[in-house]
């Protein structure tokens, strides 16, 4: 209306202090402070060889939590993420080991068995109505359970495939830049979050990615066919697991069918600290990032100080517990 | 002149519901149509048909002379029909021009967005509709006078021949309703139809052509604006001349006051709001969508918090702090909202009526008394003719009307003296409504204090004693109920602006 004013143009400034900028300054300034005081504590800590042992811990981890992101920002959930890529590994072991076919038809077969579940999973959501909890809980058990099948619960090796290993251990980076050692699955972890990045913030799958999240209802009275587009997204989050599958076969250089379980709350913990809300609609894949790395920088820099493993786990869920509460604290402060 | 739209013999069921009834409608170009009658009428659903909201289970549409099946949002859109909402339907978290263009993003090749091209679309829109707003401003933020100007931009981006506008002017102030009338009559210049629903008289007699009413999910008929008086219409709505509703008052000249509010306050919903209620009185709360009726009762029974202000109960100060506090001052409290605040759906009539006085009902090892639940059940089931097979039947599926009663047991069972109805009758047919007014009547009689909260002004004129009328946070007046009151004297009131009033977005 020409009596109001004109609401200022959203700047760098009101960018970075918007709500969801917010969260992942909070979720930063939380790492640097971690980095730190570890820092401080332990002379060990600082080590190039300990911050790229901390980056490719963070690479499955941080590539099954972009996934799982583009799925809560559509207020859904995926608890299948954690056996799906260990399917995918088995898949990749079969295609490799068993049937003795080459690396690259590897590769696609382990992503593109990963985007296949994804869309039975976004099927199961979007046109069967089953809530996404449910859905990909039953999903998680069907995949545990064929991983064990497929595999006849043996761990499948890969050391007939020459270049597996080099997947994840491997390092490009180093061969271009001689003294930066980065291993190839930290720049595969990466590459996803900026490709992902860039699909949410600059494509059409992206921009119906929040709007799902936001009102589901009011897109669909728009004309769009919400039921394809929320299948596209769970697939591109399978898809993306497929690439965690590898990841974590390359590193373990074969694929353990029993490995799995556990791995998509650590996805959804690294989310849910960076900033991503639950009740979908925002989120950002810097912010998983960021939730990821402290996850690990955790993890790391409490082993250095050699507190016991059992009380990680009991600091890695008191840490989820604050970040949520902050969250809340700031929104119930600006509304 | 050919009509662009005609609808005949419209027929839609709802599971148990006949919701519309061989209902015809006509639209000419460049018309603006008013579709008039109480909720519960037909209205929206009518036009979810024609938007492709809903399919329809009998009956024709033509379009340009040409029978069409409108089978989803998409195909309305194609055919140039558009919806504007009641309820707001835009993504909050998302930008106006994200907003405005959702399913129709300007892209470059492989689905990557045109952002530049969205927002530059975007403010020609504005431009065109003499808006000043920043395409890239996330609607959350946006206060509902603004979220409902986006609402209408993102109707005209569609280039429309049809827009039905579902009560647009509920969250707008004068001046942005002015804004509208001069974007609705270029659109009338440009020959697009436009279906306007709305409840308010002054509106219509100024924008509309024709005026069309629906009762009871049928079509009554359709009269020209300008040439038939308000009162007409009215009747034409309610199926009544009006005053023959009228409530008798009770003389309550010494009756105690049950309920009093003084000065309350809290941000800008409540301004300074005191009244009082007697025992034995039905005080009605009238005004518009967000004047603030709502937000007062639920301050008064201590579900949002006050910045100030007292409230007296019995005569006696009454710190109420929470709904634990008010619900032992004897206040019940009954939501609008019945499905979600006031029943556990899910339960049976039993438990829903023992919910909020189990404490009553626990033997001394700590079980639950069933047989005393059920004496107790059994007796608001006979006292309020609630219509259920057994005490045992789950609430949700009772009908509206006696889901209703069934709360109202709940709070008179919990031996609440003062009652606050919020839309008592909204989602309940209206055979079961004259049921309900009966009821609160009645109650009131047995010397209990009503407060009903009702945006049908005939509602509020056929129960009230007195009527409250409040307008943006204040109470604007208090009219004596009965014969005397006419509804514009309402209307007045609950349009009785400030004479400064700050502009919705500036604040």
């Amino acid at each position: 209306m020409s009596t109001a004013e004109a609401a200022p143009p959203p700047g760098i400034a009101a960018r970075l202090f918007s709500s969801g900028a917010h969260q992942k300054l909070l979720a930063f300034a939380s790492l640097i402070a971690l980095l730190i005081g570890f820092t401080l504590a332990s002379p060990n800590f600082m080590q190039m060889s300990n911050i790229i042992a901390i980056l490719q811990a963070t690479s499955v981890n941080g590539v099954l939590a972009i996934g799982v992101t583009l799925v809560i920002i559509t207020g859904g959930i995926d608890l299948s993420v954690g056996t799906l890529m260990t399917f995918c590994s088995v898949i990749a072991g079969v295609v490799l080991t068993y049937w003795g076919l080459p690396l690259p038809v590897g590769i696609v077969a382990a992503i593109a068995a990963g985007t296949l579940c994804g869309l039975a999973s976004g099927t199961f959501v979007a046109k069967m109505k089953i809530p996404p909890f449910i859905a990909t809980l039953g999903m998680m058990l069907m995949l545990k359970g064929l991983s064990l099948v497929i595999s006849g619960t043996r761990p499948i090796y890969f050391n007939d495939t020459p270049g597996f290993t080099d997947i994840s251990r491997g390092s490009i980076v180093e061969t271009i830049i001689p003294g930066l050692p980065i291993p190839n699955g930290v720049l595969i972890l990466f590459i996803v979050a900026i490709a992902t990045s860039y699909i949410l913030g600059r494509t059409i799958l992206g921009r119906y990615t929040f709007a799902l999240g936001s009102n589901e209802e009011a897109v669909r009275l728009s004309g769009v066919n919400t039921d394809a587009w929320k299948m596209a997204i769970y697939a591109l989050a399978g898809g993306i697991c497929g690439i965690a599958g590898l990841l974590i076969a390359s590193r373990l250089n074969s694929a353990q069918p029993a490995l799995g379980l556990g791995y998509e709350l650590e996805a959804i913990a690294a989310v849910v600290i960076g900033g991503t809300s639950l009740a979908g609609g925002r989120g950002t894949i810097m912010g998983t990032l960021i939730g990821a790395l402290i996850m690990s920088v955790l993890t790391n820099g409490l082993r250095i100080l050699s507190v016991e493993q059992e009380w990680q786990t009991v600091v890695t869920g008191a840490i989820i517990i604050l970040a949520v509460y902050a969250d809340m604290l700031r929104k119930r402060r600006t509304s | 002149m050919k009509p662009i739209i005609a609808m005949k013999g419209i027929v839609k069921h709802f599971p148990g519901v006949h919701a519309l009834a061989d209902v015809s409608f006509g639209l000419l170009p460049g018309e603006v149509h008013a579709l008039m009658g109480e909720n519960g009428a037909g209205k929206s659903t009518l036009m979810k048909i024609l938007a492709g909201i809903y399919s329809k289970n009998g009956g024709q549409i033509l379009i340009d002379g040409q029978a069409v099946e409108i089978g989803s949002p998409r195909e309305a859109q194609d055919l140039g029909v558009n919806i504007i909402h009641q309820e707001l339907s835009l993504m909050n978290d998302l930008t106006v021009a994200q907003n405005i263009f959702i399913g129709r993003e300007p892209r470059f090749s492989f689905g990557r967005l045109d952002e530049a091209a969205l927002n530059r679309k975007t403010a020609e829109i504005f431009k065109s509709m003499n808006l000043s707003l920043d395409p890239r401003t996330i609607v959350g933020t946006l206060p509902i006078a603004k979220q409902q100007m986006v609402e209408i931009a993102k109707a005209l981006s569609f280039n429309s021949r049809v827009l039905i506008m579902d009560e647009p002017t509920a969250a707008l102030n004068n001046a942005e309703i002015e804004e509208l009338f001069i974007i609705i009559r270029r659109l009338k210049s440009e020959r697009v139809g436009i279906i306007y629903i709305s409840h308010k008289m002054d509106e219509l007699k100024r924008i509309a052509d024709r005026v069309t009413v629906m009762r009871d999910g049928q079509y009554v008929g359709t009269v020209s604006a300008a040439e038939t008086p308000v009162s007409e219409i009215i009747s034409m709505m309610v199926g009544r001349a009006l005053t023959d509703a009228a409530v008798v008052v009770p003389e309550l000249g010494d009756a105690p006051v049950a309920l009093e509010a003084r000065g309350l306050s809290r941000e800008r919903e409540i301004r300074d709001v005191s009244f009082s209620v007697k025992r034995g009185e039905i005080l009605g709360f009238a005004g518009l969508m967000g004047a603030g009726r709502t937000e007062v009762a639920r301050a008064v029974f201590g579900a949002d918090p006050l910045d100030s202000g007292e409230i007296h109960v019995h005569g006696k100060l009454c710190p109420i702090r929470s709904p634990g506090d008010a619900v032992r001052a004897g206040i019940g409290y009954l939501s609008e909202d019945r499905k979600h605040f006031g029943l556990a759906t899910g339960m049976n009539v039993r438990s829903n009526i023992a919910m909020a006085s189990l404490d009553r009902f626990i033997s001394t090892i700590g079980a639950l008394d069933e047989a005393g639940m059920r004496q107790a059940a059994q007796r608001y089931i006979d006292q309020l003719t609630i219509r259920t097979p057994s005490d045992t039947q789950e609430v949700r599926l009772l009908s509206g009307g006696n889901q209703q009663k069934v709360v109202i047991a709940k709070w008179l069972l919990r031996d609440c003296d003062i009652l606050i109805f919020d839309e008592p009758t909204r989602g309940i047919d209206v055979g079961a409504k004259s049921e309900i007014y009966k009821l609160l009547h009645s109650l009131a009689e047995q010397g209990k204090a009503i407060i009903v909260i009702s945006s049908e002004l005939p509602e509020v004129l056929r129960l009230s004693h007195r009527i409250a009328v409040m307008c943006e946070g204040r109470l604007t007046g208090i009219l004596p109920g009965g014969a005397g009151t006419s509804q514009e004297e309402i209307m007045h009131l609950a349009t009785l602006r400030e004479s400064v009033t700050q502009p919705l977005g500036a604040a």
